[in-house]
């Protein structure tokens, strides 16, 4: 009893505490973040107001640093390139933790239950899971593929039953790793198909792709059924012409699932393959401006938005996809490197990383409805992506 | 309210404002406009393979400890022509070899920020 009336009293002082320092009650949902590459910082936003409300700085070097969000959209986990994981606090607008987990990273994940956050190295490569409350070492899977030969690491996505899967460049390979028990993972091995270069699980947790950059093709497989293996689809999609160079790897997420379509980036070749998600056939190209990078879905999968590598990350491609083509073509700005949608999709953020700054588009008329300043602006992270699967 | 209280609170605001306002800018003196556009292209467009600081991502290392047994001219080569079958591309549409052989000599002693 005493215990318990300590406990109220507790709690009573941390209300009375929020409430002087002035921090009034709010939501997370339309909250998010930007990542300044160059700088080691982030911005973090509304986007009800489209305004940023702070900046934290000190998180190292994020070049193609990517974010995950706990399941209550409070906190973000930030993925550096120099190994640096970064727990951030998006309502105190702080870092509540960081350590540096490895040499090389790339990415990350964060489990269905929301209590594992796995990242992905390149060197040394393999993965890593960290406990998503304190940041402790729970165990990792080095991604050694031959005797004494290690991968980098690409792709990983969380699904259902705290399984991740991902992909090897080098090794070729589809693994799945179960983390029901965190610090006894089991892994199983699928061969892929030649250099795999990021993959995607589908919105329904069911099956992982794999792009390959060393063939034309993607590997599929079925994670309900993985004892069948990995199978190839897209086979051949280039028909043996030459291929395009590529200056920039494409990226995969679940997002570029819409409306019983997969649409996905060709390599070398300035199209959208796109492909029946029931059959896995190829139904369509549609034929676009640039070698694609991002191929993204507005939530409700009426459009895709296209952004392109260099030369081209000037210009988007808007797709409709009732009608199976680019309906608007866009140069919102210089180095056009990331989109995310606002979680209704009314509205889309482009990073114009050239021109410092990230502006707003309203999905319906074209229009730019907003702009912020930042500081080569790459990835736009919003919370909508804590109760996603594969993200 | 606590005048400690407002203190802070204007204090953050001042924050949050200068913080916004900082755009941090590098530039070496001694770089002509065009060296620049190359460092800043190195830095950027390579670096989303090879790491803004150049230690490696999807492409290897490029510090001077990874490249100073490679021959210099073998370097700008990759440079100019990629390396077929990999995922290095050529970069000829976009500079020459003597720019290609200068940052290949820059990437052997000291890169530019
Ligand atoms: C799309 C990814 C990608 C981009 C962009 C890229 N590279 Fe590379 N680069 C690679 C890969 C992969 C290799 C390794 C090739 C191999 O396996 O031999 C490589 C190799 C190299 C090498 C040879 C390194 C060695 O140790 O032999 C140099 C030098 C190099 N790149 C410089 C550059 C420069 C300069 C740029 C920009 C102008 C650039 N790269 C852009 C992927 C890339």
């Amino acid at each position: 009893m005493k215990r318990l009336r300590s406990l109220l009293c507790a709690a009573a002082a941390t209300l009375l505490l929020a409430a002087c320092a002035g921090q009034p009650l709010r939501g997370t949902g339309d909250l998010g973040l930007i990542i300044e590459r160059a700088s080691g910082h982030v911005r973090l936003v509304n986007t009800s107001s489209r305004q940023p409300y702070a900046r934290i700085g000190g998180l190292g070097d994020l070049s193609h640093a990517s974010a995950v969000y706990s399941r209550d959209g409070r906190y973000a986990y930030i993925f550096g390139r120099d190994g640096g994981l970064t727990k951030i606090d998006l309502l105190e607008a702080k870092i509540v933790k960081r350590v540096i987990q490895s040499g090389n990273a790339i990415g990350g994940s964060i489990s269905q239950d929301g209590r594992i956050v796995v990242v992905q190295n390149y060197t040394p490569g393999g993965i890593k899971a960290f406990d998503a409350e304190t940041l402790d070492l729970l165990s990792e899977v080095p991604a050694e593929y031959a005797p004494g030969k290690f991968s980098k690491v690409v792709g990983l996505a969380d699904s259902p039953g705290n399984k991740f899967a991902y992909a090897l460049f080098d090794g070729g390979e589809i693994r799945v790793t179960d983390f029901s028990d965190p610090k006894a993972p089991k892994t199983e091995r699928y061969p892929a198909g030649s250099q795999p270069y990021d993959g995607l699980v589908t919105p329904d947790g069911r099956h992982f792709l794999a792009g390959l950059f060393g063939e034309d093709g993607v590997a599929l497989l079925d994670l309900w059924q993985p004892e069948k293996g990995a199978r190839k689809i897209l086979e051949n999609y280039g028909r043996g012409e030459q291929k395009l160079p590529v200056f920039k790897m494409p990226h995969l997420r679940g997002w570029s699932v819409a409306q019983g379509k997969a649409y996905l980036p060709a390599i070398g070749r300035h199209e959208i393959l796109v492909v029946d998600v029931a059959t896995w056939k190829e139904v369509g190209r549609i034929p676009v401006r640039g070698q694609p990078v991002f191929v993204m879905a507005r939530p409700d999968g009426r459009q895709i938005w296209v952004n392109f590598a260099f030369p081209d990350y000037g210009m988007v491609d808007v797709v409709d996809t009732l009608a199976g083509k680019v309906v608007k073509q866009l140069a919102p700005g210089k180095g056009i490197l990331h989109m995310e949608f606002t979680p209704r999709g009314e509205n889309v953020w482009l990073s114009a990383r050239d021109d410092n700054k990230v502006v707003i588009y309203d999905t319906a008329s074209f229009a730019q409805v907003g702009e912020i300043a930042a500081d080569n602006p790459s990835g736009i992270f919003f919370t909508t992506r804590a109760a996603r699967i594969g993200f | 309210m606590n005048p400690e209280v407002v203190r802070a609170r204007v204090s953050a605001l001042l924050f949050c404002f200068f913080s916004l306002s900082t755009v941090t800018v590098l530039a070496d003196e001694s770089l002509t406009p065009r060296q620049r556009e190359l460092v800043r292209m190195v830095r950027q467009d390579c670096g989303s393979c090879h790491g803004m600081t150049l230690q490696g991502g999807l492409g290897p290392a490029l510090l001077p400890a990874d490249l100073k047994d490679k021959p210099v001219e073998g370097l700008a080569a990759t440079i100019y022509q990629g390396r077929p079958g990999t995922a290095m591309p050529p970069w000829q549409r976009f500079l020459n070899e003597a720019e290609a052989q200068w940052i290949a000599e820059r990437l052997m002693t000291e890169f530019p920020q």
